[in-house]
């Protein structure tokens, strides 16, 4: 059986900026990629999809965004483009077409079995991505048959969608920019709204993310947020990396006849029902945007970088219906596709080892994984902010691989001894 | 300039609380509570519930004390008005649970409070619950609660204690979503 050092799964960004760092320090290892590098985004990801960041944030170590439009945003063919670049420029050992099937705990190490043969590592990276299985809740089951239904993955494009209305349930980045693009195809759009996270794309001249990232937000450690449980799982934002630099927001979909209605609560007998506290989900996020805006300020006053940018300004508040929408039968108002827009959840059936808890979720400390030689990368607010964009794996896999180096060098030690 | 000023006191044991969250994140089964009230016809619409023992943290458990309300319709119901309308005990229901809110986020975030008032109504169309119109639900139409706050805070800090108070309300998801009600007799 073949042995190496680090075996990494994964061939995405994390894996081969951790695979990159494990090079900087001669470290043996190998990456494993079910399909080919960047593999789910090249198959898994929504045509028209671009990242929120900017391109000069697609940073990785040795490697990352050269182009020459450092504010535009990556469409997913070009960040596969450019991470199969990478992987060749730091000549990552990647092993393509190579599933792993299980990862199990073994005397000194792991053994890993894939559908290629198996591995034995002292240390597992688990590089396996995010989003490994979209997020449908419980009550598309009361849809019945004659909705046709997608998900953020298995969507094509409006002509993709049967004639007729549409329902897309969350508004996050995708179902935002998806209720834009079906209304702007003359569809007709009712968006369901929880609990979300309003940004404008540009505050007083720059981009929402250069303030983030010039002002240390996205900075901020996951060991000191209030609750990382919950910040893990907050939404992404509204936003659109677009030519345009256009701001989506609920106030602009409302624009395009986007009908706005509360979190959908249940189906029954086709028809939907909707949260009546949808005033006060979009006044949270209203509120939170304004905080953040304040921190910007302030951060601004204090760098005495005030002059260098445009004057402050605030957002208008969110305005919604009086009274939403609670009901919708589906049939009768001509909706025929309901998209579920609800997020990801990532999926380890393969990884054999017990570091789960109650909801399936990895036990780790800023990626450090509870038994030891294990580590996860490229999760949300995993050590930091950052960590939930591409621009955060080259920190992350620093931090990472020292301290797998560390753990190395004990290993090694204690089986010298034994 | 630093100035001593005594600690935020509301009444609300926020690290109770905190403690709590964490450790049934790892004891899920012992965040299951079952709430319950029992209840006895009276005479006409009065009636008496009483509100005594419960389910939670694994075990059954006891208020201090039992608690009793009533029910009844108004005279304009052609009632005796022995006591508030269930619709408005909902009403007064949903004022105790946002008010709970504001107090324990209050504390957390470290904002004294001073006064905290509300007034709740709802609208309600009784041709609903008359038949008088099949078009007309049940329930509340609208419902409107306006708080009066005073604390040491921002006009911001108390929209933000109000619009956190009412994303963990009980009450206010009980009356803003869907759930499955089932009514069988023993």
């Amino acid at each position: 059986m073949p042995t190496t050092d680090v075996l990494v799964i994964g061939a995405g960004h994390s894996g081969l900026a951790m695979s990159r760092r494990l090079t900087e320090r001669s470290i043996d290892h190998v990456v494993v990629e079910r399909g080919a590098v960047a593999q789910s985004w090249r198959t898994e990801r929504w045509p028209g999809l671009r990242l929120l960041t900017p391109n000069w944030q697609t940073r990785l170590p040795g490697g990352g965004y050269e182009g020459d439009d450092p504010n535009g945003h990556l469409s997913a063919p070009e960040v596969a483009d450019l991470l199969d670049t990478y992987a060749r420029v730091i000549d990552a050992p990647v092993h393509d077409s190579t599933t792993v099937e299980r990862v199990s705990r073994v005397d000194e190490g792991y053994q890993v079995d894939t559908d290629q043969g198996s591995w034995r590592a002292s240390s597992v990276v688990v590089a396996s991505g995010a989003n490994s299985r979209p997020t449908i809740p419980a009550c598309a089951d009361g849809l019945g048959a004659s909705i046709h239904q997608v998900t953020t993955r298995s969507y094509a494009g409006p002509d993709s969608l049967p004639d007729g209305g549409v329902l897309i349930v969350g508004a996050a980045a995708t179902g935002t920019q998806l209720a834009d693009e079906l209304a702007r195809a003359g569809r007709q759009v009712v968006l369901s709204v929880g609990e979300h996270v309003r940004l404008p794309r540009d505050y007083r001249g720059r981009d929402v993310f250069w303030w983030m990232d010039a002002s240390g937000v996205l900075d901020e450690r996951y060991d000191d947020v209030d609750d990382i449980v919950r910040a893990r799982h907050v939404p992404s934002p509204q936003l659109v990396g677009s030519v345009d630099r256009r701001t989506i927001d609920l106030a602009s979909l409302r624009s395009l006849g986007v009908e706005l209605v509360g979190r959908l609560g249940a189906v029954r007998d086709g028809v939907a029902l909707f949260s009546g506290g949808l005033a006060n989900t979009v006044k949270l996020a209203d509120l939170k945007a304004e905080r953040l805006l304040d921190r910007f300020d302030a951060w601004a006053a204090v760098r005495g970088i005030a002059g260098d940018v445009d004057a402050p300004h605030r957002l208008d508040p969110t305005e919604v219906d009086a009274s939403p929408r609670l009901m919708l039968d589906l049939q009768k108002r001509g909706i025929t596709s309901v998209i579920w827009a609800t997020g990801f959840t990532a999926d380890y059936p393969w990884l054999d080892v017990p570091v789960f808890d109650h909801k399936g979720r990895i036990r780790h400390e800023g990626g450090v994984i509870t038994e030891p030689g294990l580590y996860l990368l490229g999760a949300s607010l995993l050590r930091r902010r950052r960590s939930t964009y591409i621009d955060g794996a080259a920190a992350d896999t620093a931090e990472l691989a020292e301290h797998l180096t560390r753990y190395l060098d004990d290993h090694a030690r204690s089986h010298v001894l034994l | 300039m630093s100035t001593t000023t005594a600690p935020v006191d509301n009444g609300v044991n926020t690290e109770a609380l905190l403690g709590a969250r964490d450790a049934l994140r790892e004891a899920p089964a012992a965040a299951q509570f079952t709430w319950r009230a029992t209840s006895e016809w009276v005479r006409g619409t009065h009636s008496k519930q009483t509100i005594d023992r419960f389910v939670g943290l694994g075990a059954e458990q006891q208020h201090k004390k039992a608690f009793v309300l009533e029910g009844d319709h108004p005279e304009v119901f052609a009632s005796e008005d022995h006591a508030p309308t269930p619709v408005e005990t909902v009403l007064a229901a949903l004022a105790g649970c946002l008010t709970a809110g504001v107090a324990a986020v209050a504390q957390n975030r470290g904002i004294q409070l001073r006064s905290v008032k509300a007034v709740v109504e709802g609208d309600h169309d009784i041709l609903g619950i008359l038949g008088g119109d099949p078009e007309v639900r049940n329930g509340f139409n609208d419902v409107r609660v306006t708080f009066d706050i005073d604390a040491d805070a921002s006009k911001e800090d108390i929209a933000a204690l109000v619009a956190q108070s009412q994303k963990r309300s009980a009450v206010f998801d009980a009356l803003t979503n869907p759930t499955n009600v089932t009514v069988s007799v023993a």
